[in-house]
């Protein structure tokens, strides 16, 4: 990702992907653009058809390779377009988040949310929730250690 | 066959809401030519306005929206928005209709739904889609996800059309020339078999009302326009303010009945939804809010459909949204706060007084303005209140043979049942026009597929300006260097718009010339256009799934505006991403297999006839399973509708029909005792007296029926006096009333509370007809009928009130103090507590007659088992989708209707029969049934056999094969959500088009 990148804190920019559901909030990220809702450009969007297919690597890759954090966004409780995926990425994401913690890396690095197809402001707000966020937690310590 | 007996294979569906779209795409998908004819410039109708829907809290838009995506993409379906029937002639499976089509002063095909015209339009109108609320220009779109997705001028506010030298603003900034402000009305004919009508409804208006405030008091809204104001893509952007001064409420009010139930200034009957969406809005925005009281002023609490009185109990116990039973008397103003001072009278007969800071009116449902003058162009009757006059016991079909109708032009409906006749209306033209079917209907053809196996990637790029919209923030020319340099990649170049169809051929061409073998598009969003591209890259001969789009428009250059260089980067990144992954992309080809053309229907009551009759009417077989040693069902023991109809009649009718008819093979006194197999190839083993033998099918349709409760209180059983509503039924065919003067009836026996906590629906009206039928006989029988809420929905509610003119007198008693029954000789005592009078009564009674409501089959269970059916917490079967696929059952090839579904009136029953049938003709009426692309697939070198995908995916798609101890994937079953594939501790699980390595590679593109 070739988003400005600075030694100083302040100007540190994170990186985020984004892995995002087909029927909710994908759809929602593409109604934040029709809304022309404004947020951080730091996020990457890769789109899934389900966040229960997330696969923990997905998780735990990005941020081994240098991401400063990872954002999973799928269907509110209940209206999961395959009925229960994003049960089973919530589930998922709480036992990564556990094996995180062993690689020291900060459990607010995941971001695991419900978006729907009608919240592109929502999208909007969490992008720039998780940017700041991440600007306090500051770079991924990984990322650092092999830079340097 | 002479000319005149041909039957043209087409259908034309008048009005594009929810109702019509399932019309169109159900008989588009069973092999007719549609025509969508929609008066609005997009279709959706009320259900693309709703924030949420009761009783699963569905966001509306993300449930509907794929659908409106399948409707504006079928190749069978055309959408003629901003039209109006003019006139209908002809006769069944042969009519001509004249449509007019007004200008819509935009290119639907040209016009690229940018928005810079509706940005430069300097003339603000009220916006009739947010109620009102927000404002939209005179070029507009109605809603963001609008189909067709072009924008649209409203001719009476645009300057344009006052002074032709006038403004002109949005002509300068179109980069597409779709504005024309001299485009013409058409009129068009179109030649069709049959014709589906459904208009829809519109809310009533409250001015009327004026003792409520709208339209006077600021704070006083309609439900429809709180709907607009939850919404997050409504004007509000989901806040709940008051109008007054933007500050959140925290005490709102909800008055029911505004236009409803009211004989003298309003429609007399209940608009059947507005319980339910009045609990909705409130636990919505009760989430919304923190701390917000929500206080609901009722008459009677109408939570009469599935799973709906555990959403009511769910409001008050959990939510702690009030309910008030009571009249209102008036509401205030006061000066200072804009806040409004609510005089009810409460049903003890006292007056209170209480503050809000917001009302919310549930307004009723009326038909719509259209209505009459498109009854009269088509030549069918509407009935005294304006709805469509149709057959009791021949549900959709209006006056005029060939013509059926949907949705909530024939009575107020809520969503599943506007769905499920909607399919039924399609039904039923289908029925009509089977001798035709794919007759009109086109089938894409396509160039041979060129093998690209074994050639190294060669990608081409091309990457969108969009006009302006990704233009004028990201560099494209800049993007498309990039895209050069990225290994793979040996074209790259930039398209002012690629989705034209001179683009379209510009890169067909490059496949060619640069022999092509990978596509990537760096546009908007690939939820819509992907399929369009995907398309024409096979078109030039190229597997569709050697595709991969970027958007760089919703997801870069509209929501990074200000920030140029940072959406360029990004642009760049999208379009590494997707070139990385469609660089591993592998070719897939769905799999096509044969079915077995046969239905098996479950259960021999009318559901069961009924769809038995539809399928073999469209030309399928069918085996009709009874347990029973004869037809008929629960309607065996019925005597008369509350509306006149005899089910007696029908059952004779319908078992005569499918007793003669060829194709359905009746088999009565038969049990399902084994089931093997899936969709398209079940082996059923079914049981009689005598033999055992194998039914081979293709789909199912599950019509089991339910039963009447019986009671276990109120001395039923132990006295002669004491006997449930059917009984009643039964004794009044045959007269026996002598000597009967008093008749006590108790409602909700055993219903809506603990052990069976849903409401039975059809109870008030049974108990209401039986009333009616005992006071027609002898008016001087004192009936009395004890409830708790009267559930006379939708257009029953007149006969409650011919039941109180009539002198039925109604008690009302609450849970807490249900009423005692004594035994007192042949007689009976029964005291019960009356709130009015605040005092006991003690009503002497001849005969006590107990409304016991319905419950599952007791072998519900063992079908349920056998074919991998859900049920819910109540015993009754569970849909796929309880708003949107209501006689679907989740797994494809699996349908429902009637009882099993849940407790419902005949002519509901036999609505969703006719909808389950052509639900399965939409899998029975294609040559071979086709897998979606996007399916898991195993690589049987690594896969161990341990079954966790088998027990994970949600669609029975997975099996393990026990011979090789592998699992394998039913393609056809597969609807490619992936959990298999991220359940699979050995990778041995992928999914075409979104493999574990393209993710991978495209978060470290992401990150590099």
């Amino acid at each position: 990702m070739s988003v400005p990148e600075q030694k100083m804190d302040s100007e540190f920019e994170p990186k985020i992907v984004g892995i995002f559901c087909n029927w909710c909030s994908y759809t929602g990220a593409d109604l934040a653009g029709t809304s022309r809702i404004q947020y951080p450009p730091n996020i990457r969007i890769v789109r899934v058809m389900c966040t229960g297919s997330v696969d923990p690597m997905y998780l735990v890759r990005p941020l081994l390779e240098g991401a400063d954090g990872v954002l999973v966004s799928g269907c509110h409780p209940g209206d999961c377009h395959y009925g229960t995926g994003n049960y089973k990425a919530r589930r998922k994401i709480a036992m990564v988040k556990e094996v995180l913690k062993q690689f020291g890396i900060e459990e607010d690095r995941l971001w695991f949310r419900f978006i729907s197809a009608s919240e592109g402001n929502k999208i909007g707000e969490t992008v720039s929730d998780m940017v700041k966020k991440l600007k306090e937690l500051g770079p991924n310590p990984l990322a650092k250690k092999w830079q340097t | 066959m002479s000319e005149k007996n041909v039957l043209t294979g087409a259908v034309m569906v008048v009005g594009g809401g929810i109702s019509g779209m399932q019309s169109a795409l159900d008989l588009a998908e069973a092999g007719y030519k549609v025509y969508l004819v929609e008066q609005k410039p997009a279709i959706g109708g009320t259900m693309a306005m709703l924030d949420k829907t009761f009783p699963t809290n569905d966001c509306a838009m993300c449930t509907m929206s794929p659908k409106l995506v399948d409707v504006g993409r079928h190749l069978n379906v055309d959408i003629i928005t901003n039209a109006e029937v003019l006139g209908v002639e002809g006769e069944p499976g042969n009519f001509k209709a004249r449509v007019l089509k007004r200008a819509r002063y935009v290119d639907e095909d040209k016009c690229i739904a940018c928005g810079r015209c509706a940005e430069e339009c300097p003339v603000k109108v009220p916006s009739e889609f947010d109620g009102g609320l927000g404002t939209r220009k005179a070029i507009y779109k109605m809603y963001a996800q609008a189909t067709p997705n072009a924008y649209a001028i409203d001719k009476t506010k645009c300057l344009k059309f006052k002074n032709p030298k006038a403004c002109g603003k949005c002509l300068k900034v179109c980069e597409a020339n779709a504005i024309n402000h001299n485009m013409e009305d058409e009129e068009l004919e179109l030649e069709v078999g049959s014709i589906i009508l459904s208009p829809g409804f519109e809310p009533i208006d409250p001015t009327p009302y004026g003792e409520y405030g709208w339209g006077i008091y600021d704070n006083v809204i309609t439900s429809v326009q709180f709907e607009r104001m939850l919404a997050a893509s409504g004007p509000y952007q989901g806040h709940v303010v008051r109008p007054s001064d933007h500050k959140e409420p925290k005490k709102i009010a909800f008055i029911q009945c505004v236009g409803s139930r009211d004989v003298h200034r309003g429609k007399s009957y209940c608009s059947a939804v507005c319980c339910m969406y009045a609990t909705k809005e409130a636990i919505i925005a009760k989430e919304h809010v923190n701390g917000l009281e929500a206080t609901i002023f009722y008459m009677d609490v109408r939570a009469y459909g599935k799973d709906f009185e555990k959403y009511y109990d769910r409001a008050r116990q959990q939510y702690g949204v009030r309910y008030v039973r009571s009249m209102i008397s008036s509401v205030k103003e006061l000066q200072q706060s804009k806040n409004l001072l609510i005089r009810y009278l409460t049903p003890e007969g006292e007056y209170k007084e209480e503050e809000f800071d917001l009302l919310v009116l549930s307004v009723g449902l009326k038909p719509s303005s259209t209505a009459k003058k498109l009854a009269e162009a088509v030549g069918v009757e509407l009935d005294e209140d304006g709805f469509c006059r149709c057959d009791e016991f021949n549900p959709c079909s209006t006056t005029k043979p060939g013509i059926f109708a949907g949705g909530a032009f024939v009575a107020p409906k809520d969503i599943p049942e506007t769905v499920g006749d909607a399919s039924s209306a399609a039904a039923q033209a289908a029925r009509v026009l089977a001798e035709a079917r794919g007759t009109l209907a086109q089938v894409k053809e396509y160039p041979p597929e060129k093998d690209v196996s074994g050639e190294e990637p060669r990608v081409g790029a091309f990457i969108c300006n969009c006009g302006i919209n990704i233009g004028s923030v990201v560099n494209v020319p800049d993007v498309v260097e990039y895209a050069k340099e990225i290994p793979g990649v040996v074209h790259a170049e930039e398209f002012l718009f690629t989705c034209s169809q001179d683009n379209i051929d510009r890169i067909k061409q490059r496949i060619k010339e640069h022999n092509l073998n990978r596509v990537v598009v760096a546009s908007c969003t690939p939820r819509t256009h992907a399929p369009l591209f995907m398309a024409s890259i096979r078109e030039a001969g190229l597997n569709p799934y050697l595709y991969e789009q970027a958007n760089i428009r919703e997801h870069a250059s509209w929501v990074h505006q200000d920030n140029p260089e940072a959406a360029t980067e990004k642009a760049k990144d999208l379009v590494r991403m997707a070139v990385e992954k469609v660089k591993l992309a592998k070719p897939v080809h769905t799999s096509t297999f044969e079915i077995n053309r046969k239905a098996l229907v479950i259960g021999g009551g009318p559901s069961g006839m009924t769809a038995a009759l539809n399928l073999a009417g469209q030309g399928f077989s069918v085996y009709l399973v009874e347990k029973e040693p004869q037809l008929g069902g629960n309607a065996r023991l019925l005597k008369h509708t509350i509306d006149g109809s005899n089910p007696q009649k029908l059952v004779e009718n319908l078992s005569g029909q499918v007793n003669e008819h060829p194709l359905v093979e009746v088999l009565t006194g038969t049990e399902i005792i084994e089931v093997s197999g899936y969709l398209g190839n079940y082996k059923t083993t079914v049981k009689t007296e005598s033999e055992t033998k194998v039914l081979e099918h293709g789909v199912v349709i599950v019509a089991s029926g339910a039963e009447e409760a019986k009671p276990n209180e109120y001395l039923y059983g132990e006295h002669d006096g004491v006997l449930t509503q059917r009984e009643l039924e039964a004794r009044l065919e045959d007269g026996m009333l002598d000597g009967v003067k008093n008749v006590v009836m108790i409602q909700c026996v055993g219903s809506r509370q603990e052990g069976r906590p849903y409401c039975s629906r059809i109870c008030c009206t049974h108990a209401i007809k039986n009333a009616l039928t005992i006071k027609k006989k002898n008016p001087d029988v004192n009936v009395f009928i004890l409830y708790r809420d009267i559930r006379t929905y939708g257009m029953k509610e007149k006969y409650y009130r011919q039941a109180r003119e009539r002198g039925v007198i109604f008690i009302r008693y609450e849970l807490e103090e249900k009423p005692e029954v004594n035994a007192v000789g042949d007689t009976l005592e029964v005291k019960v507590n009356d709130p009015v009078l605040n005092r006991q009564l003690v009503l002497d009674a001849d005969l006590l007659v107990l409304s016991t409501g319905i419950v599952p089959r007791k072998d519900s269970e063992k079908l349920s088992r056998m074919y991998k059916l859900p049920l819910n917490a109540d015993g009754f079967y569970n849909e796929a989708h309880m708003k949107l696929r209501p006689v679907d059952f989740a797994a494809d090839g699996l349908y429902l209707c009637g009882l099993a579904h849940s407790p419902k009136l005949i002519n509901e029953s036999l609505a969703q029969a006719n909808a389950s049938a052509i639900r399965a003709v939409t899998l029975l009426a294609k040559d071979r049934l086709e897998s979606l692309g996007i399916v898991a697939t195993v690589n049987e070198k690594w896969c161990k056999g341990c079954g966790l995908c088998v027990n994970i995916c949600p669609y029975g798609a997975r099996v393990i094969d026990e011979n090789r101890n592998v699992a394998v994937v039913r393609e056809v079953l597969c609807q490619g959500c992936g959990a298999c594939v991220a359940a699979c501790p050995s990778n041995a699980s992928q999914q075409n088009g979104f493999e574990k390595q393209q993710i991978l590679t495209m978060i470290d593109a992401a990150i590099s």
